[in-house]
C-alpha cells in the first residue's frame, strides 16, 4: 500500500511543475483569463524562442504576461499590447507575423511552390491525355514510363 | 528543354536549401535586433546599487556617450565577460554604466566585490520593468548610447575583445565623426 502511495506521489511530481509555471494572476472574470491566455499564445518569448510567452517558464516570459496583465488591467487593448511589445523587442515577438510586403514570402511561398506543382502536373496530365489515345493502354503494363 | 526540368528543379531546390544553411549559420539565431537602435532610449530613473535614497535618470546622463551594460550576479556568461568590461571597455574612456537586472542586493553587491567592479557607477532594476522597455530579454546585454541619449549599438551576449574592436570601436568612430 505505501508503495503505491509513494509511486502515485512521484506520477504527480510533474503536475508541481505545471502549478509552478503558471503563476496565478488575479483576473477579474473567466472572459478576461481567457482573453489573457489567447493574447499570450500569440506573443513569442523572445529567450526561448520556439514557446509562447504563454507556455514558456523563463524569467522574461513571466515578466512579460505580468507586462500583458497589467496592461490589460489599465484597460489596453491587444493590439496596443502588440504594439508596445514590438516596439521592445521587433516583430519577433507576434507568434503570427503580419502580413506585409516583406512577409509575403513566408506567407505566400508555400502557396506559389504548390500552385507550380499544379501546374507542372496539370501540363504533364494534359500531354499524357493528348498522346494516350493513339497507343492503347495493354491492361498489364507494368512499364513505368518516367 | 522539359528532359531537364527535374533537373533544374531540384537545382533550385539545392540553391533554396543551400541559402537557408548559410543565412542561419551567418548570424546567432537567438539575437534580437532590436528596434530601439537609433531611437531615443527610454526614460528611466533608478536606483544606485547600495544606496537606495540616490537615483540615477535619463537625462542625468545625457551629454557624452556612455555605455550601458546589462549584468546579474545569477549571470553565468556575465563572469565570462567581465575581464572584457574591466580591461578593453574600460580603456574606451566612455563612462561605464552598470544596469544590475533582476537581482537581489547584496548578491550584486558580492558578486562585484569577488570579481572587481569596473562599472562608474550601477543601477539597479529589480524588478525587471526598465529592463522591458530597454528590450532587454536577458543578460549580459550591451548598449551604447551617446551624448543625445539615442541608442547607437546593441550587443546580445558577453562582450568579447573582438566585439570590443569588430562593432563597439567602429559605432564609437561613427559617433565621433558626426561630432557626437
Amino acid at each position: 500500500m505505501r508503495r503505491w502511495l509513494a509511486l502515485a506521489l512521484l506520477c504527480a511530481l510533474p503536475l508541481l511543475a505545471i502549478a509552478q509555471a503558471i503563476q496565478p494572476l488575479p483576473f477579474r472574470d473567466h472572459a478576461e483569463e481567457v482573453r489573457f491566455q489567447k493574447l499570450s499564445a500569440e506573443l513569442r518569448c523572445p529567450m526561448c524562442q520556439n514557446e509562447t510567452l504563454a507556455d514558456s517558464n523563463a524569467p522574461i516570459a513571466h515578466d512579460l504576461r505580468r507586462q500583458v496583465f497589467e496592461m490589460m488591467q489599465a484597460g489596453k487593448s491587444d493590439a496596443e499590447i502588440k504594439a508596445y511589445l514590438v516596439a521592445r523587442y521587433s516583430e519577433l515577438v507576434l507568434y503570427k507575423p503580419p502580413v506585409e510586403p516583406k512577409t509575403w514570402l513566408l506567407w505566400f511561398g508555400p502557396l506559389v511552390v504548390l500552385a507550380i506543382g499544379g501546374v507542372v502536373v496539370a501540363v504533364q496530365v494534359r500531354r499524357r491525355a493528348r498522346t494516350a489515345p493513339a497507343v492503347a493502354a495493354p491492361a498489364n503494363d507494368t512499364e513505368d514510363d518516367w | 528543354m522539359s528532359r531537364f526540368l527535374p533537373l533544374i528543379a531540384f537545382a533550385a531546390l539545392v540553391a533554396l536549401f543551400g541559402f537557408g544553411i548559410w543565412w542561419n549559420t551567418g548570424h546567432d539565431q537567438h539575437e534580437i535586433v532590436s528596434p530601439l537602435i537609433n531611437q531615443p532610449a527610454p526614460a528611466f530613473a533608478l536606483p544606485v546599487l547600495g544606496d537606495e535614497t540616490r537615483k540615477v535618470d535619463k537625462q542625468s546622463l545625457l551629454g557624452k556617450p556612455y555605455i550601458l551594460n546589462v549584468f546579474g550576479s545569477w549571470c553565468i556568461e556575465c563572469v565570462h565577460e567581465h575581464p572584457t568590461l574591466s580591461g578593453e571597455v574600460k580603456q574606451l574612456g566612455l563612462p561605464l554604466v552598470g544596469f544590475n537586472y533582476k537581482d537581489d542586493p547584496a548578491d550584486a553587491a558580492a558578486w562585484l566585490s569577488d570579481h572587481g567592479n569596473p562599472f562608474d557607477v550601477v543601477i539597479a532594476d529589480r524588478d525587471g520593468r526598465a529592463g522591458i522597455d530597454f528590450g532587454v530579454y536577458g543578460a549580459p546585454e550591451t548598449f551604447l548610447i551617446d551624448g543625445k541619449g539615442v541608442i547607437r549599438y546593441k550587443h546580445v551576449g558577453p562582450i568579447t575583445p573582438e566585439v570590443v574592436a569588430k562593432e563597439i570601436r567602429p559605432a564609437l568612430a561613427a559617433l565621433a565623426k558626426e561630432g557626437g
